[in-house]
């Protein structure tokens, strides 16, 4: 019998996805399969098109391997537009006069990007967002560009926006609604995202209309609003929604509706039963589905109807999404706008933080039934799961939705989901269905779950209630949670650090070879480096550490955004001398290094090359400084005040003991960075509690606090002993920091470490100074070996024409990098923004 | 010593940038070939050229990162905000999307070369 052919109109995603499951049904036994491709490139990932400003080629997007059609006899007209159908003769008749007999035909022709009749909007310098042709067209238009706006704020308006952003342009979004996204946030939500798109140095203009586009030399020059305000730009990228590319079903007479789209009935058929139509060109019960998961779901429905056996069926799609736009966290889910009859809506706004959460609940007050979430969509995998599966709410719904109060946890937990409760959206998979997967196989890893069930390998939005899930499992099955390194060794920090000690391990490959697996990595290597600098303190630049350091270390200085380094001297207690005060700014001045006071007292000289180090240390140790291990995950600086010494206030010489804490402690590599400092009275004007130790005088001696920071989660120190004179307090610290050195986790401050510390601080006391290990003895010992074996990193590395070596640029050349910009701002140089940037290379190249 | 895998490229010529033991085991450094950086890292495994541009930086730093492997892939983590990096084929771990050019790379003599067009 001779094949039947089936021809696709449009070779988009969708008309993509629908040749692939075709074919993986098996439909080339009876099919011709045949499609038309106007666009001069096979289908690519259009979801993903600001990718190819980040550097993703044409090849990189597409959707379909090379050979892959012809590996199946498809036949793709290549830049060639099906023109016309003819229902009658039952055939397409292309742009370039090609004319094709189908017998089943699936139009899949998707949309084109709506522009707003304004006078002007087809100036040179304006553009759309829809094909790899529309980008590359922007971005060479872009070259000569400084200003671009994108009309829209939906969510392609800010994609785009992002894009023009990291083009270097100044860029503005004008939407015509009053606030960004308005199909999927309402108006408080509106605001928030406003304020945190603005913050990223976007400009938002909401409630604009735009009523001519005004040009100078046949160019766009400004943009005039119905307000009558201005904007001036270079270039306009219209993001103002889409329509559906539905003319070639008009024209031969297929229905469609009122306001465009094919329409379509449940099987995909539109009112021609033998022409199907997916994707955005069609309309099912009056709805545009403009997502690329509806299409797919309809290709995969068509495929299935035309050479399956026909059994599935559309019934409209979930429009719950969940984005990062620009870096801020935009969710929606259900009826988010709360449109049930008798729903009850309650939300939070967070001005501060930015963020904004809403939940719409039912009537009886017992079922979510949708809700929003802007600048933190952390909870939307539980709150989908809540409302799809219908769980009944706790008491107190909004416990959901607000920071979680001291030492409980608010979301509803996994444990509370039924076993058909959806957890991966993306691939289909079923609490039930990962639970059975790590009972059978015994899984105890996220990656071989992920791998296994394929849940959390789509947009990975699930992994976080997955990798719960694993952990309840595991528990239930009585099977420990392990808390190892990576993937090269099965070990904690704290079994590593005893491992170390007790077969006295001296190198990170002795360590591998022993205990671990493959060759290391990023998490590993530095936090072995810094174990093996804790427990024997060898110099990190030695040969057989320096390839374990983060380049902070490796190069004894702090990296920053352009890969040059900042330098921070020593200078114990914030006490310095006007002859040191001196060299610093010599140093400063002659290497054309920008400074900065810093928060710890010290000077920080800022944009060294990493070919300037040696010489910038050779100055400064001959003048009397030393490494201020500002690089290292070590003792930064022990802040003081005056002190007794000329307070009228002070009762204690806070200074002398904040030099002697310093010069005692320098060096010392720990998990994690740690502060200190000393005040001489109790108004505490050296910020004491709020360091790892910190310690303020009394009338009969010294309190000591230790496990406060301030940071990213501030959080008070609390008091450890009280009137200590100056031998015990120094024991204490002595016993408290080696203590945190050898039981805390890799990046874990002493706050948080003691925040998990089993009986808190009345173990740690127990443990610091009443001694209930037995171990006091021991860790004093062992500090007093860091302390006899210190050593200036920078002196030991000038001394040393090995380790002097590495301090280049190039292997090859002694070129310093011929990528490094300055610009000058208030008498001193930085280095450029993106935009500073774009002119200072336009300068060079001429 | 095995060479890293290079698609389509012809090398008419090859460029020494340094010895080998210049190279410290498990670290990279960056050469100026033809006006390019490129970074070239030395493994247990073999020798490896990637640009040493890091695209989620904008800096020519990838040199200094920590190389390592990842389920047996050799890798370099960007010092800067710690993508990772294949340094067989240039890929990011951490982003499908970015990839990086790979540099034809040999050992002859002791001496590490760079080959170009």
């Amino acid at each position: 019998m001779a094949k039947k052919n089936l021809v696709v109109v449009g070779n988009g995603m969708v008309g993509h996805k629908f040749l692939q499951k075709s074919i993986e049904i098996g439909a080339t036994q009876d099919w011709n399969l045949i499609t038309f491709c106007e666009e001069p490139r096979v289908a690519y990932d259009r979801v993903n098109l600001s990718g190819y400003f980040s550097g993703q080629s044409a090849e990189d997007l597409s959707l379909v391997e090379p050979g892959f059609y012809d590996q199946h006899g498809v036949k793709v007209y290549l830049g060639d537009k099906a023109a016309k159908i003819d229902r009658a003769a039952k055939k397409v008749i292309s742009a370039q006069g090609e004319e094709v007999e189908f017998d089943r035909l699936v139009i899949a022709t998707g949309s084109y990007p709506f522009v707003p009749p304004i006078a002007g909007k087809d100036t040179e310098g304006t553009f759309v967002y829809r094909t790899i042709e529309d980008l590359q067209a922007m971005s060479a238009y872009a070259e000569q560009a400084k200003i671009g706006v994108v009309v829209g704020g939906g969510l392609l308006g800010l994609e785009c926006a992002n894009a023009l952003k990291n083009m270097g342009l100044k860029t503005h979004v004008v939407e015509f609604a009053p606030r960004l996204m308005p199909l999927q946030v309402d108006d408080l939500g509106g605001n928030i995202l406003k304020d945190q798109i603005q913050s990223l140095g976007v400009t938002v203009h909401t409630g604009k209309s735009t009523t001519e586009i005004v040009s100078v030399g046949g160019r766009v020059q400004k943009m005039v609003f119905a307000d009558g305000s201005e904007l001036f730009t270079d270039m306009i990228v219209f993001s103002a929604g889409i329509r559906p590319r539905d003319e070639i079903a008009k024209d031969c007479g297929l229905t469609v509706g009122d306001r465009g789209g094919i329409v379509i009935n449940e099987q995909c058929q539109t009112s021609d039963p033998h022409v199907y139509a997916i994707g955005e060109c069609a309309l099912h019960e009056g709805k545009i589905y403009g997502l690329v998961a509806p299409g797919y779901t309809m290709a995969t429905i068509a495929a299935e109807q035309i050479c399956g056996d026909g059994n599935s069926t559309f019934g409209g799609a979930d429009m719950s999404t969940k984005l990062k736009l620009m870096g801020v966290d935009v969710a929606s889910f259900g009826d988010a706008f709360g449109q049930t009859p008798g729903a009850k809506v309650l939300g939070i706004t967070d001005a501060i933080k930015g963020t904004y959460k809403k939940l719409v609940v039912d009537g009886s007050g017992k079922h979510l039934l949708g809700g929003m979430l802007v600048g933190d969509a952390s909870a939307y995998g539980n709150l989908l799961q809540i409302s799809q599966n219908q769980i009944v709410l706790p008491p107190n719904p909004e416990d959901l939705i607000l920071p979680a109060r001291s030492g409980t946890s608010n979301s509803m937990g996994v444990d509370s989901f039924p076993d058909s409760a959806q957890i991966c959206s993306c691939n289909n998979v079923t609490k039930g269905d990962i639970c059975a997967a790590i009972q059978a196989d015994n899984i105890t890893d996220i990656g071989t779950l992920k791998k296994c069930t394929t849940a959390g390998t789509g947009c990975g939005g699930c992994v976080p209630l997955v990798t719960d899930l694993l952990k309840l499992e595991m528990k239930k099955a009585g099977l420990e949670v392990k808390n190892n390194l990576c993937e090269h060794f099965d070990y904690s920090r704290q079994e590593l650090y005893s491992l170390v000690r007790l077969e006295k391990t001296m190198t990170f490959a002795d360590l591998l070879a022993k205990h671990g697996k493959g060759q290391g990595c990023e998490i590993c290597k530095p936090a072995i480096g810094s174990i093996l600098a804790s427990a024997w303190n060898e110099q990190i630049l030695n040969p057989a550490h320096v390839t374990l350091q983060d380049t902070n270390d490796a190069f004894l200085a702090n990296i920053q955004k352009d890969g040059t380094y900042s330098v921070i001297p020593r200078i114990p207690g914030g006490e310095i001398t006007p002859a040191a005060l001196i060299a610093i700014g010599e140093v400063a001045r002659d290497f054309g290094l920008y400074t900065k006071i810093t928060g710890g007292q010290r000077i920080d000289l800022l944009g060294a090359r990493v070919d300037q180090l040696p010489a910038i240390w050779q100055r400064l140790i001959a003048a009397g400084l030393e490494s201020g291990h500002a690089y290292g995950k070590a003792l930064r600086t022990v802040k003081s005040c005056v002190g007794s010494t000329w307070c009228r206030f002070g009762v204690q010489d806070s200074t002398t003991l904040a030099i002697l804490l310093e010069q005692r402690y320098r060096g010392l590599r720990a998990p994690h960075k740690f502060k200190s400092a000393v005040s001489g009275c109790t108004r505490e004007c050296a910020e004491a509690q709020s360091k790892d130790f910190g310690i303020i005088a009394t009338e009969h001696g010294w309190n000591l606090y230790v496990c406060g920071n301030g940071g990213m989660k501030p959080q008070h120190a609390q008091l450890l002993a009280s009137d200590l004179d100056q031998e015990i307090l120094i024991k204490y610290i002595d016993r408290f920091l080696m203590f945190y050195v050898q039981t805390a986790n890799r990046l874990e401050r002493t706050a948080t470490w003691l925040n998990k510390l089993e009986g808190g601080m009345d173990y740690l006391k127990a443990v610091v100074i009443d001694d209930c290990l037995g171990i006091a003895d021991r860790l004093e010992a062992e500090m007093a070996h860091q302390v006899a074996t210190y050593q200036c990193e920078w002196q030991n590395t000038l001394a040393d024409p090995q380790k002097l070596a590495r301090f280049n640029h190039f292997v090859n050349s002694p070129e310093p990098d011929p990528s490094l910009l300055r610009v000058e701002e208030r008498g001193q140089a930085r280095p450029p923004y993106a935009h500073e940037r774009e002119v200072l290379m336009a300068i060079q190249n001429r | 010593m095995v060479q890293a895998s290079v698609e389509s490229q012809t090398v008419n010529q090859w460029i020494t940038v340094c010895q080998l033991e210049q190279i410290l085991p498990n670290s990279g450094v960056c050469a100026l070939v033809a006006d390019k950086q490129i970074a070239v890292f030395r493994t247990a495994e073999g020798i490896y050229a990637i640009d040493n541009y890091d695209p989620f930086s904008k800096s020519y730093v990838l040199s200094r990162g920590i190389v390592g492997d990842q389920n047996g892939v050799p890798k370099v983590a960007s010092p800067i905000y710690k993508q990772n990096f294949n340094l067989q084929t240039g890929e990011c771990f951490d982003d499908p999307t970015v990839q990086l050019p790979v540099y034809p790379v040999r050992v002859a003599d002791g001496q590490v070369q760079i080959g170009i067009a």
